[in-house]
């Protein structure tokens, strides 16, 4: 190529060799700029394609948001080395996660949120922030209980096995008490996860007991919403300030809640065939359940 | 090739003092065991428990105080805008420091486990007499290279990463990984039919970037006996880089006997080969010729 370029400039125009070695030259190089940059676009446009972190995979405790972590990570595998149980995994090409980078599945097996978080020390790059140093504070994603209809507990009954292995119990996880409206005289106890305190270790979705887990625990992009920025929430606001920041407001009566729901809290709802007909319904069919008229949207928990 | 005795040459095979298979094949095993050795290292853990370097060539902690980080990787990491902690840099400028002095391209002969694998697939391309293929040309590597940093500036992550053979395969030897099998069998498959030698010397940005760190390489191979060649052609042969030793052997453009071309992987084959024991080990100020 330098033979070329030192021919071609020595030589005027008119001189055919000159001219011949030139367009090699150009030739040579323009092959080379194609291909390389063929290659590298090619590369670049695949890593974009598969940049999207799976359900679920996990990421280790201190991982900068996905696409900075992407950016960071130099795929070397030593959080992997220094994880003491084994959980980090480094993705095989082909794998819908970032080729070479660490993640963990939480239902194969769950982060246990070592207090020292070695694997945060052992990073060379900061892919996993060392600002991290309460694994309490960790987020590698978020539990969910995605089924109510297979959770044992929104059956009413008493598994609430996510809840006790949950390392942040009763901050991360609460059990809440509702009325179960199918016995109508025994309470149901739903696991319900707080996004505030939840690490997204996996404990959970590890132990759930059902053959599909019910709670899952996904990346904190896919698992929580957001309201948007300028919502205020008029009780808080109203508790911080003393007062409605409105001034008093005029009460009016509630109207359309004729049915046997009026007046009850949404989650008392009661269905039971025992109960006397409401006055506004016709007793055509006094045995079978029947929907109230009115507002009624049917939620039960 | 010296193995075999080539049948055009009969005279001088009969003529030259029978070398020992020591003498023959000596950087051509020297190089298997750094590259095994290596290897090694980062297995001992995993499998006996005796931690020696941890991670991989792209980063990595040896005995728990050394650490050690591709430069290339450290260039596409910033590009992508991140500055990585402070490890990272202290390991690069080892990496760094050592390739400049030893010379840039002895990463590809006696680290990359790559190497393995295009020399297998350069031999087996000798040896089936396999003369097909259109090689692309030496300087796409460059451009490659280039690539890489812009694909990283661009995507803002590490885009080549993703796909980069160097670091799949030795992670795949390392973590134990299926996937990197049909990168690393693709190029064997281009090398043998495609392009001789079309990976490491005319592709791979990796082995461009070590080419760039070889300048002012310390550790040199020379071509003092170049009087005794008789132009058998075995050097040339089985040289990744042959036309690295034309300059030295044949005084062109140059007086010196030293392969002076940062192209040279220095792996010492042409050594091995030469059955006039023209090529010799040397370092960069080791100006003696017969």
């Amino acid at each position: 190529m330098d033979t070329g370029k030192k021919t071609a400039r020595k030589v005027t125009e008119a001189v055919s060799p000159a001219s011949a070695a030139r367009r090699k030259f150009i030739n040579s190089v323009a092959a080379a700029a194609g291909g390389g940059c063929l290659l590298a676009l090619g590369a670049g446009l695949y890593s974009r394609s598969a940049s999207a972190l799976p359900a679920q995979a996990l990421r280790p405790p201190g991982a900068l948001p996905e696409p900075d972590f992407l950016a960071a990570c130099v795929r070397c595998g030593l959080c992997v080395r220094d994880c003491p149980y084994d959980i980090l995994k480094l993705s095989d090409l082909g794998d819908t996660v970032a080729t070479g980078t660490p993640y963990f599945t939480a239902r194969k097996i769950a982060c246990e949120m070592c207090e020292d978080i070695p694997c945060v020390k052992a990073c060379p790059t900061g892919a996993l922030d060392r600002q991290l140093t309460d694994i309490n504070q960790a987020r590698m994603g978020l539990a969910a209980l995605v089924d109510h209809e297979s959770c044992l507990n929104f059956l009413g009954l008493r598994c609430d096995v996510c809840y006790r292995v949950c390392p942040v119990i009763d901050k991360a996880i609460t059990l809440e008490t509702q009325h179960n409206p199918r016995s109508d005289r025994h309470a149901m106890l739903l696991p319900t996860v707080h996004s505030d305190h939840c690490t997204g270790c996996g404990k959970c979705e590890k132990s759930c007991v059902l053959p599909e887990a019910a709670i899952k625990v996904f990346p904190r992009a896919l698992a929580q919403g957001a309201l948007p920025a300028h919502y205020r929430k008029g009780w808080e606001e109203k508790a911080r300030h003393g007062g409605s920041l409105i001034g008093e407001q005029v009460e009016l009566p509630v109207r359309g809640f004729e049915g046997p729901t009026a007046g009850r809290s949404a989650t008392e709802t009661v269905l039971a065939p025992s109960a006397p007909a409401p006055a506004v319904q016709a007793p055509a069919v006094p045995a079978a359940p029947k929907t109230p008229p009115g507002i009624n949207s049917h939620w039960k928990p | 090739m010296a193995t075999i005795p080539l049948p055009i040459k009969p005279a001088a095979a009969a003529c030259a003092p029978a070398r020992s298979l020591w003498q023959r094949q000596r950087w051509l095993i020297l190089r298997r065991t750094s590259q095994l050795l290596i290897l090694l290292a980062f297995l001992s853990g995993p499998w006996f428990g005796l931690w020696i370097a941890k991670g991989n060539l792209s980063s990595s902690l040896t005995l728990g105080v050394l650490p050690l980080t591709d430069p290339l990787l450290l260039l596409q990491t910033l590009a992508t805008g991140h500055v990585p902690y402070a490890a990272a840099f202290t390991g690069a400028a080892i990496v760094l420091v050592f390739y400049l002095l030893f010379g840039g391209r002895i990463f590809c002969s006696w680290v990359c486990p790559v190497n393995v694998v295009t020399d297998a697939a350069a031999w087996s391309r000798r040896r089936l007499g396999i003369k097909t293929g259109r090689v692309p040309d030496a300087d796409t590597r460059y451009w490659l290279l280039g690539g890489t940093l812009v694909a990283s500036a661009l995507t803002g992550t590490l885009a080549w990463e993703w796909v980069n053979p160097v670091s799949l395969f030795h992670r795949a030897l390392i973590f134990g990984m299926g996937g990197a099998v049909f990168v690393i069998g693709g190029i064997f498959l281009y090398d043998l039919l495609v392009a001789s030698r079309g990976w490491c010397g005319h592709l791979c940005p990796v082995g461009a970037f070590y080419g760039l760190l070889g300048k002012t390489a310390l550790v040199r191979v020379a071509a003092p006996n170049r009087k005794a060649c008789d132009d058998c052609m075995d050097c040339f042969t089985v040289c990744p880089e042959p036309q690295v030793i034309r300059p030295a052997l044949k005084k062109v453009g140059q007086e010196s006997p030293l392969i002076l071309a940062s192209d040279c992987t220095t792996c010492g084959r042409c050594i091995d080969v030469c059955d006039k024991q023209v090529f010799k080990m040397t370092h960069r100020f080791d100006q003696r010729s017969e």
